[in-house]
């Protein structure tokens, strides 16, 4: 009997999923006859937004066109980059320290641009490092990264970094708990010695400048997604956690016991206050603070000792936990600031929390227990709504704007439209395949631009050509403009993006910097024009101030260099037009190349290692007789007591 | 002259004080690579870029074929230039100071020489940068000269050059035709009435 429900049910299985595919799978082109104009940008013609998707585990940062999908750059961030130079070069690789070294890889997953008045504003994106913890920023003049900050006390930096609604803190979450501080003790004694922290970070409304603000100390679960209150739930900050089992090992099952776990609510303004009466305390810890200076040319590292650790059993009202049902993965807050929805991804609902409720909750303290002295809420004293027949695994929940959330749900692999206040589908639309994170440009923010959804899919199996057993990730732009979501477009993603935001282009395209002034130019090893170029010798190091122009190097033949030396390239880019980078590469090179932006000057740093001469030349296109720029560098024994001489 | 002629004088002389604050001829090379426009502007004492970098970048453009570096400074004219000028305007008012009509003509007719010369001197240095070319270029067309056009448009390779007036030049214009009125305003009068 059980054998023939089986087969009866794969049946079934196989006539659905036939059906969906002949209803909107690769097969079917009459369906997107309309799509096509609709994704395409006419040559010569711009994209309507700029989309910004992370990395995941390359490290990095790419921007996209949208609707056309197009790429245009992968911003380095967390990986080195033997293309530019990135990661490689004496001036960037301060970008990479941590207080474990030189960490040159990370996983990059969350991308979130600064906002003002709870909108996208263009000047930074913030990025996540997940595995060795760090947050990013980007300068959207430049598409260069210009800070990264270790958070200390954390691991697996997962939920983070999002921004409050004038980006008066980047918030952060540990995905592991850990023992606080650090020290050796049985991992089976996670209960009683493993914590998770909430990082606040503050960044500088003017420069940008991060600095770890303060931190608060939460019992052991994981914390795994966040976002910042807006409107009248600015001052809050919501964050999910699973495993309120505190399980160690296999947490597969042993953290999916509870039918609920919590989403953490804080109240940041509170934690101003108890920091102002003195309630935070200084903690011992090292971690790393490194800055571009543009002006420079030039990263600094600099190694942190101490955070503000705040401690809720010493704050009351600071923060609660709201149940929820069942080891939520998203938590994203509506236009409005007052509904607060967990992707509750082993959930059968997508429960939805009221801020307002939340509050009369707090007051008439209708709790049902507490944890290390945070209150819990009663579920139904905080719940708004169920959206019921949601999709299996819902994960996270956009907006467009217009009263309507879009939520991704992973193992039904599709997007699940449900109107706010009522909680009823109004609308699916199947995605392929295994949907993440989905995007709508500013669809977290308080005022979403809600024409299009991106789908952040994590198979695609049989979508695109066959490239072996590795095959690209992938994304999909969806219409939403009507009643109706419509597919649009399929695209291809480098690395794996998880997150992704997007901004109306015109937010960005006109504050872009076109190349650095050379004027400006304050790295110590500049070479200001071409009669300032030359070798020197000291001891056993020859610096070689190195102009590159079209289409020449100068100087371009060095001698009196011995085997043994350490040789540093120090290539200034004298041009001072948009889109004349030149590159530098020389024989043997144990690094990389550089790739040297205009006005821009980068350092190769070379060991000679046989006697011989190697030739050196440039590696980007960037002229008629880009292929005659080029010159040698001779390698004399390590006894030679030629003197350094170049023309 | 009348009081209002004495007054069109002087405005006429004053007026070429603007010369100093605005090119008097541009030049502009439009090619696919730069749809933003790349150009120069020649003024009374220098010769700049339409924008902030663009001599630097058309030397660089220009050494592939050879031509000389164009250096401001070492072109003499731009240096006596604002003297020449200087020279007109202190002349114009004081000949409407001392309200002579037939000093306005003298000073008309130096003027329009002196015009015709310089403008004869420009085109020297063009041709003089256009077909003075190093023989070692990396770029050597035989039979191509790169004189850029003393006023309209010409291929020179993949670059259209356009060659106009700027706005010093409207304003010696305005004032020419100012000192005409002057000196010719009654006969036009007396043509009327007749």
């Amino acid at each position: 009997m059980k054998k023939i429900s089986l087969i009866v049910s794969l049946a079934a299985l196989i006539a659905i999923s036939s059906a969906l595919y002949n209803c909107a799978g690769p097969g079917d082109e009459t369906g997107y006859a309309d799509a096509a104009q609709k994704v395409y940008v006419a040559p010569g013609q711009y994209d309507e937004f700029y989309s910004f998707m992370s990395g995941g585990f390359n490290g990095q940062v790419s921007v996209y066109g949208l609707p056309s999908g197009r790429m245009f750059k992968s911003i380095s961030v967390f990986s080195q980059n033997p293309e530019t130079g990135y990661g490689y070069t004496p001036e960037t690789t301060p970008m990479l320290e941590t207080s474990y070294g030189m960490v040159p890889w990370d996983d990059a997953h969350h991308p979130e641009l600064s906002q003002t008045d709870g909108i996208p504003d263009g000047r930074w994106l913030f990025i996540n490092g997940n595995n060795t913890p760090r947050v990013a920023r980007i300068d959207l003049r430049t598409f260069e990264t210009a800070e990264i900050l270790e958070i200390p006390n954390s691991a697996g930096n997962h939920g983070s970094p999002f921004v409050t609604m004038n980006t008066e803190y980047v918030i952060a979450s540990t995905r592991f708990s850990l023992p606080i501080p650090q020290r050796d003790v049985a991992i089976s004694s996670y209960k009683e010695n493993f914590k998770g922290t909430l990082t606040f970070i503050r960044a500088d409304n003017e420069t940008g400048d991060m600095e770890i603000a303060f931190q608060i100390l939460v019992p052991g679960f994981d914390y795994d997604l966040a976002h910042a209150g807006k409107g009248p739930s600015h001052g809050w900050a919501f964050f999910t956690s699973y495993n309120s089992e505190q399980a160690n090992t296999l947490l597969e099952i042993n953290a999916s016991r509870n039918d609920k776990d919590f989403v953490a609510a804080v109240n940041w303004k509170k934690a101003e206050e108890y920091l102002k009466e003195g309630k935070g305390k200084r903690v011992k810890v090292d971690y790393t603070n490194n800055y571009y200076d543009e002006e420079e040319h030039q990263a600094h590292s600099e190694m942190r000792n101490e955070v503000t650790v705040i401690y809720p059993e010493d704050c009351p009202g600071l923060i609660y936990y709201l149940p929820t049902p069942k080891s939520p993965h998203g938590v994203d807050v509506d236009p409005s600031g007052e509904y607060i929805v967990a992707g509750g991804k082993l959930a059968t609902v997508i429960p939805v929390h009221s801020f307002s409720k939340m509050l009369t909750a707090i007051e008439n303290e209708e709790f049902e227990g507490d944890i290390d002295g945070i209150p819990i809420l009663k579920y139904e004293s905080v719940n708004a709504g169920e959206v019921e027949n949601c999709g299996l695994g819902p994960l996270h929940t956009e907006f467009d704007g217009k009263g309507y959330a879009y939520t991704s749900a992973f193992i039904s692999s599709e997007i699940v439209k449900w109107k706010i206040g009522t909680w009823e589908v109004v609308d699916r639309i199947p995605t392929y395949y295994s949907i993440g994170h989905l995007m709508i440009p500013g669809g977290d923010s308080k005022e979403p631009w809600g024409k299009y959804v991106v789908a952040l899919n994590k198979i695609t199996k049989d979508r695109y050509l066959p490239t072996g057993p590795e095959l690209c990730q992938s994304a999909q732009l969806i219409d939403i403009s009507g009643d109706k979501m419509k597919l649009l477009l399929d695209f291809p993603t480098v690395g794996e993006p998880h997150y992704a935001q997007a901004i109306p282009a015109e937010i960005l395209m006109n504050n872009t910097k076109r190349f650095y002034e050379l004027e400006k130019n304050k790295h110590p090893f500049k070479t200001g024009g071409e009669a300032e170029a030359r070798a020197e010798r000291t001891g056993s190091e020859i610096h070689i101030y190195m102009t590159a122009s079209r289409t020449h190097f100068k100087p371009d033949n060095i001698e009196g260099v011995r085997v043994g030396d350490k040789v540093f390239f120090h290539v200034t880019n004298l041009e001072q037009d948009w889109d004349i980078p030149h590159g530098f590469a020389v024989k043997g090179a144990l690094t990389s190349e550089l790739l040297i932006m205009p006005g821009e000057t980068k350092t190769l740093v070379w060991y000679p290692k046989k006697e011989g001469v190697f030739p050196f030349y440039c590696t980007d296109f960037c002229s008629a007789l880009h292929q005659e720029m080029q010159g040698y560098i001779r390698v004399s024994p390590a006894n030679s007591n030629a003197a350094v001489s170049y023309n | 002259m009348t009081k209002k002629e004495r007054l069109i004088m002087t405005i006429a002389s004053m007026i070429l004080i603007g010369t100093f604050f605005f090119p008097i001829w541009k030049i502009d090379l439009q090619a696919p690579q730069y749809p933003e426009g790349i150009g120069l502007r020649i003024w009374v004492n220098k010769i700049t870029g339409a924008s902030k970098h663009d001599l630097d970048n058309i030397n660089k453009l220009n050494h592939y074929i050879g031509m000389k570096e164009i250096k401001p400074e070492s072109i003499p004219e731009l240096s006596v230039m604002p003297f020449i000028i200087g020279f007109f305007i202190v002349t114009g008012l004081i000949a409407a100071f001392l309200k002579k009509k037939p000093l306005a003509s003298g000073w008309l007719a130096l003027f329009i020489i002196t015009l015709i010369y310089g403008f004869y001197d420009y085109y020297l240095w063009g041709y003089d940068y256009g077909h003075n070319l190093n023989p070692n270029a990396p770029i050597k067309i035989p039979g191509m000269v790169y004189q850029p056009p003393l006023f309209g448009s010409k291929q020179l390779l993949n670059m259209l050059s356009v060659s106009l007036p700027g706005t010093g030049s409207f304003l010696i214009g305005v004032s020419i035709m100012l000192v005409l009125y002057v000196l010719f305003n009654n006969k036009f009068k007396r043509f009327q009435l007749r």
